[in-house]
Order: C-alpha cells, then sequence, then structure tokens
C-alpha cells in the first residue's frame, strides 16, 4: 500500500459518494421545476404542496451534492498534481466554465428561488428553479465534458510535456461526451424518478389521495422516457468504446482474444451469439479485440507494462448498471401500463416501488467503477498513466489521515442525511396554508 | 495574457474573500449575537440566500487557476494538503449545517457545524496565503489570525447593516470589540506584508515599494470601519471592512505575482495562448451576467431582516 494507492481510494470513495447525490439533485430539480409550472398553469393546491414537499427533499440532497463537489475540485491538485500540471491547459478549461456558467447560476437563482417565495412574482420565483435546474444539468455537460477527454483525448498536442489544447470546440464537442451527456443526465432522471416512485408508493400505501398518483405517474413517464434516452446513448457509447477504448470494451465481455463474430456474454455461461459484434459495430462478423491481444499490441506501442483493468470490477459493473438499470426501467413501463385509463395503482406495485430508490443508484455507482476503472491504467488514454499522475509531494501518511477523515464525515453524513430524507418523507406534505404571515409560511424552506 | 489572468483569478478571490468573509463571520457570531431560536434564524437569513453563490467565488477562482495556470493550482494545492484537507472539512460542515438546520428537530449540531465550519476556512485561508508570501509558520499563525478576526469583524458590520432590533445592537458591540482584536493584529499581519513579503527572495526586502501601497491602505480602512461603527454608518463601515479585505487581498496577490511558489514562476506555471484567448472571450461575455444576477440577488434582499413575530 503506497500514497498512489490511498490516493486512488480516496478519489474512488468520495467521487462515488459524490455522485450518489448529483443525480438526484440533477433529476429532481427538474421535477420540482415541473410541479411548481404545473401549479404555476393550473392552481391546483396539490401541486403546491408536492412542489414544497419535493422542494425540502431536494434541498437536503442539494446540499450533499455541492459540499462533496467542492472535494473534487481541489482534490485534481491536492493528490494529483502531475496529473493537473499535465492536463490543465485542456481539462481546467471546462472547469472553469463550469463553475463561471453553472455553478454561479445553479446556485444563486436556488438561493433566490429557497428564499424568494413571497419576494418575487410568481413567474419570476418560477423562472429561479428553471435557471437553478438548468444550471445543474450544464454542470454535468462541462464535467462530462471534461470526464471524456480523459478517455478520448481530441483538440490538443504536447509540448514539452504537457497536454496543450488546439481547439476548445473539439473538446466541447468530442464524440465521448456527446454520447455520455445523454447517458449520464438519463441516468440522473431514472434515479429521480425512481426516488419520486419510492416516496409515491410509500405514501400511496397509506392514503388514496390523487395526488400521489398523479406524482407516481409523472415519475413513472420521466423514468420510461430517461430509459429510451440511456439506452440510445449507452449503445453509442458502446460502439465509441470499440473504436476508441477497445480494452474497456474487451474487460467488460471478458474476451480474451480478438474475435470475429464474438458473442454476447449475459453472466458467465449464458452467451448470445455474434450479439457483441452486432452491438459494437453494427455487423454480426465484425472483430472485437480481446484484453490478451490488446495487451500485446499495447505493450508494442507503448512498452513493457500491464495495460488490462482490473477484470472482475470492470466486468461485474458493466453486468450490474445494466442489469439493474433496466429493471428500474422495466418496473416504471409495467407501472404505466398497469395504471393506464386511470386505473388503480395496485398496493404491490406501490410495494415494488420501494426498489426503485436503490436499483438506479446502484447501476449509477456500477457505470462509473466501469467508466473510469475501465479507463486504467490510464488518466488520459495513451498519454498519462495513473501512477505518473500522483503527487509526487504528498505523503503517505497525509492522505491516509485525509482518506480517514473524508470516509469518517461522508459516512457520518451519509447517516444524517437517510434519516432527514426519511424524516420528512414520513411527515408528508404540509397541510394547505393560511393566506397571511408571509413571512412565516416557509420556515423548513429556508433556516 | 499571463498579467491579465492572474488579474482574473486574484479578482476572483479578492470577491471571495470578500463575500463569504462576511458569510463566515455571520456564521461564527451568529450563536453569540442572538438569545434565542428566533434571532439565530434572523442572523443566519441574512446570509441565507447568498452564501451558496458566494462560494462559487471560490470554485470559479480554483477552476481559472487551473485552466490558466496548471502547475500553480496543482504546487499550492499539493503543498498546503492538510490545511487544504481541513478547509475542505470546514466548508462541508458550513454548507451541510445551513442547509439542514431549518430540517432537523434540534439545530444544535447544524449549529455547531455552521461555527467550526466557519472557523476553519477563515483561519486556514489567511494561513495559507500568509505562508504562501512570508514563507513561515509564525507568519502563517498571524495571518491566520489576522483573518479569521477580521471574518468577524466584517461579518459583525454585515449584520449590523442587515438586521435590526436586539441582534443589530449586539452585532454592533461584537463589530466594536472584534474590531479591537483586528486592529493590532493587522498591524502585524499588514505590515508584515508591507515590509516582508517576497520571502523567495525575489522581492525588496524591508524597503517601502509600491506592492506596499494596498496593505497600508487596508489598515486605514480597518481603522475607519471601527470608526464608522463607533457612528452607526453600518452602510459605510461595512464598505470599509470590504475595502480593507480587498486590499489585503491585492497585496497578496501583488507578492504573488513575483513569487507564486517557490521554484515557480507564473510563466512556467500558464496554459498556452490559446487556451487563455478562448477563456477569455467567455469570461468576457459570461461575468458581467453572473455579477448581474448576483448583484441583483442582494437587490431583491436588501431589505434589513426583521424577526417575525
Amino acid at each position: 500500500m503506497d500514497a498512489l494507492d490511498l490516493a486512488r481510494w480516496q478519489f474512488g470513495v468520495t467521487t462515488v459518494y459524490h455522485f450518489l447525490f448529483v443525480p438526484l439533485t440533477i433529476g429532481l430539480g427538474v421535477f420540482v421545476a415541473g410541479l411548481q409550472t404545473a401549479w404555476h398553469r393550473t392552481g391546483k393546491e396539490h401541486y403546491l404542496r408536492l412542489t414544497k414537499f419535493f422542494g425540502k427533499l431536494f434541498l437536503i440532497n442539494f446540499a450533499m451534492g455541492v459540499v462533496t463537489g467542492i472535494v473534487q475540485e481541489f482534490q485534481f491538485g491536492m493528490n494529483w498534481s502531475e496529473y493537473s500540471t499535465f492536463v490543465g491547459d485542456v481539462f481546467g478549461a471546462p472547469l472553469a466554465l463550469e463553475a463561471l456558467l453553472a455553478f454561479f447560476m445553479e446556485s444563486t437563482f436556488l438561493g433566490l428561488w429557497i428564499f424568494g417565495w413571497d419576494r418575487l412574482p410568481k413567474r419570476v420565483h418560477l423562472a429561479c428553479i428553471w435557471a437553478a435546474a438548468i444550471g445543474s444539468n450544464l454542470s454535468a455537460y462541462f464535467i462530462l465534458a471534461a470526464n471524456a477527454w480523459m478517455k478520448h483525448p481530441v483538440g490538443y498536442e504536447v509540448v514539452d510535456g504537457r497536454a496543450r489544447m488546439t481547439d476548445l470546440w473539439a473538446v466541447l464537442t468530442n464524440s465521448t461526451a456527446l454520447a455520455q451527456v445523454p447517458h449520464v443526465i438519463g441516468a440522473a432522471f431514472i434515479v429521480a424518478g425512481g426516488f419520486v416512485l419510492a416516496v409515491s408508493g410509500y405514501w400511496l400505501l397509506r392514503t388514496k389521495a390523487d395526488m400521489w398518483r398523479g406524482a407516481a405517474r409523472a415519475a413513472l413517464v420521466m423514468t420510461a422516457l430517461a430509459g429510451v434516452v440511456v439506452a440510445g446513448s449507452g449503445d453509442v457509447s458502446g460502439k465509441l468504446a470499440h473504436e476508441q477504448q477497445p480494452m474497456k470494451l474487451a474487460a467488460a465481455e471478458g474476451l480474451e482474444r480478438d474475435t470475429a463474430g464474438a458473442g454476447f456474454t449475459v453472466v458467465p455461461g449464458v452467451e448470445i451469439p455474434k450479439l457483441l459484434s452486432f452491438l459494437s459495430a453494427g455487423d454480426f462478423d465484425a472483430t472485437v479485440q480481446g484484453t490478451e491481444d490488446l495487451q500485446r499490441r499495447y505493450e508494442e506501442r507503448f512498452g513493457p507494462g500491464d495495460y488490462r483493468p482490473d477484470p472482475v470490477v470492470v466486468f461485474w459493473s458493466y453486468r450490474v448498471m445494466i442489469g439493474f438499470g433496466l429493471a428500474t426501467v422495466g418496473l416504471s413501463v409495467l407501472g404505466l401500463w398497469l395504471t393506464r385509463r386511470r386505473r388503480d395503482l395496485p398496493p404491490w406495485l406501490a410495494r415494488l416501488f420501494v426498489l426503485a430508490l436503490p436499483l438506479p443508484l446502484l447501476a449509477v455507482t456500477a457505470g462509473w467503477l466501469l467508466s473510469e476503472i475501465g479507463r486504467q491504467p490510464w488518466t488520459v488514454t495513451g498519454e498519462l498513466l495513473t501512477a505518473a499522475s500522483v503527487s509526487p509531494g504528498v505523503s503517505l501518511t497525509e492522505v491516509a489521515v485525509s482518506l480517514t477523515i473524508f470516509t469518517l464525515l461522508y459516512g457520518g453524513l451519509a447517516v444524517a442525511e437517510a434519516v432527514l430524507l426519511t424524516r420528512h418523507v414520513r411527515k408528508g406534505p404540509e397541510e394547505s396554508e393560511p393566506a397571511p404571515a408571509a413571512e412565516k409560511l416557509e420556515p423548513s424552506l429556508m433556516y | 495574457m499571463i498579467d491579465l489572468w492572474f488579474g482574473i483569478i486574484a479578482f476572483l478571490w479578492t470577491g471571495y474573500f470578500v463575500l463569504e468573509g462576511f458569510d463566515f463571520g455571520v456564521g461564527l457570531l451568529a450563536p453569540f449575537v442572538s438569545r434565542d431560536g428566533d434571532e439565530q434564524r434572523q442572523s443566519l437569513q441574512t446570509i441565507g440566500p447568498v452564501w451558496d453563490g458566494n462560494e462559487v467565488w471560490l470554485i470559479t477562482a480554483v477552476g481559472a487557476m487551473f485552466a490558466a495556470f496548471p502547475a500553480w493550482y496543482a504546487g499550492v494545492f499539493s503543498a498546503f494538503y492538510v490545511p487544504v484537507v481541513l478547509v475542505l472539512v470546514g466548508l462541508i460542515m458550513r454548507g451541510v449545517g445551513l442547509e439542514w438546520r431549518g430540517k432537523v428537530t434540534n439545530p444544535v449540531w447544524c449549529d455547531l457545524g455552521i461555527v467550526v465550519g466557519s472557523a476553519l476556512p477563515a483561519f486556514l485561508w489567511g494561513a495559507v496565503f500568509a505562508n504562501l508570501v512570508l514563507g513561515s509558520a509564525l507568519a502563517a499563525v498571524v495571518g491566520g489570525l489576522f483573518t479569521l478576526a477580521l471574518c468577524v469583524l466584517h461579518g459583525a458590520v454585515f449584520l449590523a447593516l442587515r438586521t435590526d432590533g436586539p441582534v443589530r445592537r449586539r452585532a454592533r458591540v461584537a463589530a466594536l470589540a472584534s474590531g479591537a482584536v483586528t486592529l493590532p493584529l493587522a498591524a502585524v499581519a499588514l505590515s508584515g506584508l508591507a515590509f516582508g513579503g517576497g520571502a523567495t527572495g525575489t522581492a525588496t526586502g524591508t524597503a517601502l515599494d509600491a506592492r506596499s501601497i494596498p496593505a497600508l491602505a487596508a489598515m486605514a480602512a480597518l481603522a475607519a470601519a471601527v470608526a464608522l461603527i463607533w457612528r452607526r454608518r453600518e452602510g459605510w463601515a461595512f464598505a470599509a471592512t470590504a475595502t480593507a479585505i480587498a486590499l489585503t487581498s491585492a497585496s497578496v496577490f501583488a507578492e504573488l505575482r513575483v513569487a507564486p511558489l517557490d521554484g515557480l514562476t507564473l510563466a512556467e506555471a500558464a496554459s498556452g495562448p490559446y487556451t487563455m484567448t478562448m477563456l477569455t472571450w467567455i469570461g468576457l461575455i459570461a461575468l458581467p451576467f453572473v455579477l448581474l444576477y448576483q448583484g441583483w440577488t442582494y437587490w431583491v434582499f436588501r431589505k434589513r431582516v426583521s424577526l417575525v413575530h
């Protein structure tokens, strides 16, 4: 165990943890904005109650996304100074743009939304939640453009041992990013849809109130639509991986040798013939490269070393991602079918909705493990190895201390967040509020 | 181009210190100027709508450092590893505390998080930058104490400006008390900055030079702030503390321009001209909008925060 291993663990722990909250921020923000729009359009009281109810849950979660996100921006410099120095010219730009174009908008307008219920005209107040939600989604685009560059670097040249950007547009329209953005944002909407389903399911078992059926229906539609986007963009990502990151694709499939007409392994022992070739290249007889043959070619190209990512993690995370993601989307399609034309939602289905909370969270986590562990041993594919990216001046002790601090703090906060969310879900929406005492209307949204 | 981007980064950090400075101060003071839960809410509501947006100044400053001077960004944050970890811990505790305190049954843990989470960065940013400029542990401690006191003063003046009733009265007392602590610390820290800058041997040593002026002016602004709060001119006092922070920051960055980090010059740390040009254009277009809507937020919440009965 050396400083490099711990730095990797720290990055893994803090990033995976960060992304438990981010998808909910991205998807739930839009959902809340949609609810408030529905209230604005129809004037129906229950939309307002739902807006505030889910708005409160959104804010509890939003706080965690923000504070764990700050760590990420510093961590590149703290633990990965060699990486940062090498890539900053290219990689730093989307990060700076993210802060300038997305974070300012998100946090400023969210502040206006939380405290502005009785200060702003209704229409402006509605625009604030939309601006905040758009900011969240925009930030996802920039960070994914940066991330995509690590896997498929474009628009740069290496001068004096550092990457120099030559084309910002190429970086921002990297094919890898354009496939990844809808994939990740779509997944975020599935997470948020699953969250709303779980909450609505809980309440549907306790009350006949029509508003929960409405919330569940809206979440079902959102999840199912997002499922289409995620599947489509996932297919494109797979084809791009075939060209750009063949090692990741081979490891995800456990394919050791270059194979023409390669089959798709569902689980070990169950294989659909030729499907992998078709999914990768649109041709049932195409050749898909295997890990061992790639290893040999990479050694010729990059010199001695092991260029294969961890086969077990990559193989299984791929299956968990697809399996759990599909299960959630399948549940939403089933729900839509069973509740069609104002049919009642059966209680067993409401009970099943509870699963829609953990399943997509596990799926997105697995997706990131596949994506980033599958990129190893590189931080920038073909350019910089992870082992050469770490901060040379940061000691094992320092990383051990920070890893311990972050793990303990994050663990404690996870428990606190879970307790807090559960309590507010159980409490349910506030009853219709009296008109006067405007300042006292929003105690729970404010401080 | 290097100077332009160094200037932009200095501006972003300065904006961060001026804006988050009072957030930290209010966070630290809230339990002490409030007698009950309602007053505490009143105190914290002065920063409620704005603190998160203020914090984005830090995110943008650091992002701009990463993009424009990668080696500087990487060098500074890996060199000051442990203090930066503690800053992050502070920002986490404070952020969660602020967002959650209205949603828990007993906010005592949140309040503790807000106080500790405000104190840590208020002290540590001063310590890190003092060490960066003056290069000694003593300078770090004095610098940290100075920025901690400065944030408390700045926050107290802000509270006095933005509240009414008993909290406003107590905030004024707190401002005077913290002013009494800040001024001597300022005398030591700012004269250290004015005369001792450039620990790496590139600056002029003990002689006064152009780069000393902002530090001395900051001292004057601080003295003016205390006098103004004594005379109950809260708006002007706030302008004075804000100016003092901005001048201190300007003085620090004037030193860093020459010696950004041991063994590193800005030119070596810089990104290529292409990246800087692209970012300049985008920044020029976007920044006015950011300033506009953030300014509008302050306008929307310009009314003094009162107790609700």
